[in-house]
């Protein structure tokens, strides 16, 4: 597409890395060449960098989308997502949720987007709920402090969390720093 | 109507009310200077071939982008002094101070040069900020400009040595040029006067009249205030063969680019050879009013700028 044609939100393919537009600065002397300033941000790890262009200049459009997807289930590596509204399903590698990958439970309602077709970046909700299957199961309690210990959660994932969270409550874990926010339910 | 829309147009108000004793003040100028007030179309067969401005097509024709040519036939005709506030617009000029749908203002005077059409821009600015504060000083984005004519001048050539380290006349790299007159050249003018920046290069200039000499350059010259580009003038070219050539050279290079069907304006390069010597200017009329208004944004002092339309 033309350079013209670009505006705040349009997703831009540069050396293969995709980039959302975040501001687009317009200068032109009246008889001049316009020269664009781009502010765009890196749609694989969120930084952000300026960039400069002029009249004519050519860049690449991607279509990337954001859909509500549930996580079914997992295949080996694999993970696998249905769009909410199209049933389509996404396949994708453990190594793009990293330890993310522990707190995703059958179900769960995720926001992936997606570039032609590719699965860019999955994000979970900020809060998840989960009940806690067995404590204690942690032989890296030396890394804890004294009022905490390791439990297993139902996903597999390892959590610290406070002494008195026993085994059959649920929790509430931030997904973005990986950590226990407080005790939702406990077991009678 | 959305409580955004009506809250927005509240807040421009003022701005649009004192546009409009701009405009009052723009009209009383010229019709006691002897002008005559006059209008061309909007919607025109062939606008003048300018690789950096791009007209909206309207089925075969075109969406004037500047009132220039018809108002040159005008002059052919034996009209001596005219002026105009009109539309103009031009496809995909879009930012804070721009908007594709601006108003322009055009003069031109028989028998007078670049020289005497930015003496006339001096006054009429001049005169507005004596009618509308009283003073000879406007404040703009928190800086103090005095208006009082004269206003500095300086040449291409010495503003480029000066901020950009190069000379235009020596090697011209247009996309170079442009560049750094945003960057370089315009931010180091001093910020509490108007500036006048003469003497194009020959090829950046392309319905300007040629000095030839030693240094031949383009008598263009433009006006500067507070940072914004205000006006451009020209000693008018009216060698009919000449005009020609010059717009055949940017019909080739848009023809080269393919981008877009270019019409050469046959009727406007027929009444050129009975076009008498010259003087005109386009000034854009959003950025004055902006200026009057100390506002940031083009968006302040239209109504339904492009995106609210």
């Amino acid at each position: 597409m033309e350079i013209s044609e670009v505006s705040r939100n349009t997703k831009l393919l540069i050396n293969g890395v995709p980039f959302a537009v975040e501001d687009v600065k317009f200068v032109k002397p009246g008889k001049g060449r316009a020269i664009y300033y781009l502010k765009l941000r890196n749609l694989f790890d969120g930084t952000t960098r300026d960039q400069t262009y002029h009249s004519g200049d050519k860049v690449e459009e991607v279509h990337v989308s954001s859909s509500e997807m549930q996580y079914l289930y997992k295949e080996g590596d694999h993970y696998v997502f249905m769009d909410n509204e199209n049933f389509e399903q996404h396949s994708v590698p453990k190594a793009m949720l990293g330890t993310r990958s522990q707190f995703l439970k059958e179900g769960f309602v995720v926001t992936v987007s997606v570039m032609e077709g590719k699965v860019l970046e999955v994000t979970l909700p900020k809060f998840v709920e989960l009940a806690v299957m067995r404590g204690a199961a942690s032989t890296r309690t030396d890394t804890i402090t004294a009022q905490s210990k390791m439990v297993e959660l139902e996903t597999g994932g390892l959590l610290a969390v406070p002494a008195f969270v026993k085994e059959g409550d649920i929790v509430k874990v931030d997904t973005r720093t990986n950590t226990y926010v407080e005790r939702v339910s406990t077991k009678r | 109507m959305t409580l955004d829309e009506s809250s927005r147009l509240l807040c421009i108000k003022a701005n649009l009310e004192r546009r409009l004793l701009i405009y009052d003040g723009i009209r009383d100028f010229f019709l006691s200077e002897g002008f005559l007030e006059v209008e061309t179309p909007l919607l025109v067969k062939s606008v003048a071939p300018e690789h950096f401005i791009e007209p909206f097509p309207v089925e075969s024709w075109f969406l004037s982008t500047s009132p220039e040519l018809h108002m040159k036939r005008l002059l052919a005709a034996g009209y001596r002094k005219i002026f105009q506030i009109c539309h103009c617009f031009r496809k995909s000029e879009r930012g804070q101070l721009h908007n594709p749908e601006f108003t322009m203002l055009e003069w031109y005077r028989v028998g007078a040069d670049y020289l005497q059409i930015i003496q006339d821009t001096e006054r009429l600015v001049f005169t507005l900020a004596g009618k509308l504060f009283q003073r000879s000083t406007i404040r703009y984005q928190g800086k103090e400009i005095n208006l009082t004519p004269p206003w500095p001048r300086i040449t291409v050539r010495q503003a480029f040595l000066n901020s950009a380290g190069w000379d235009p006349f020596d090697h011209l790299d247009a996309e170079r040029f442009d560049v750094d007159l945003v960057q370089k050249v315009v931010p180091s003018f001093a910020s509490n006067r108007p500036a006048v920046l003469l003497d194009y290069p020959m090829t950046m200039a392309s319905l300007a009249w040629i000095r030839t000499g030693k240094h031949p350059v383009a008598e263009r010259a433009e006006v500067f205030i507070g940072g914004l580009e205000i006006a451009n003038a020209y000693s008018e070219l009216n060698d009919a063969a000449e005009q020609e050539r010059r717009f055949k050279q940017e019909i080739a290079a848009l023809e080269r680019e393919g981008k877009r069907n270019v019409v050469l304006p046959k009727r406007f390069l027929e009444s050129l050879s009975s076009l008498p010597e010259c003087g005109g200017i386009a000034l854009g009329v959003d950025r004055l009013v902006m200026l009057f208004c100390d506002a940031a944004s083009i968006d302040e002092v239209i109504a339904f700028p492009w995106d609210a339309v």
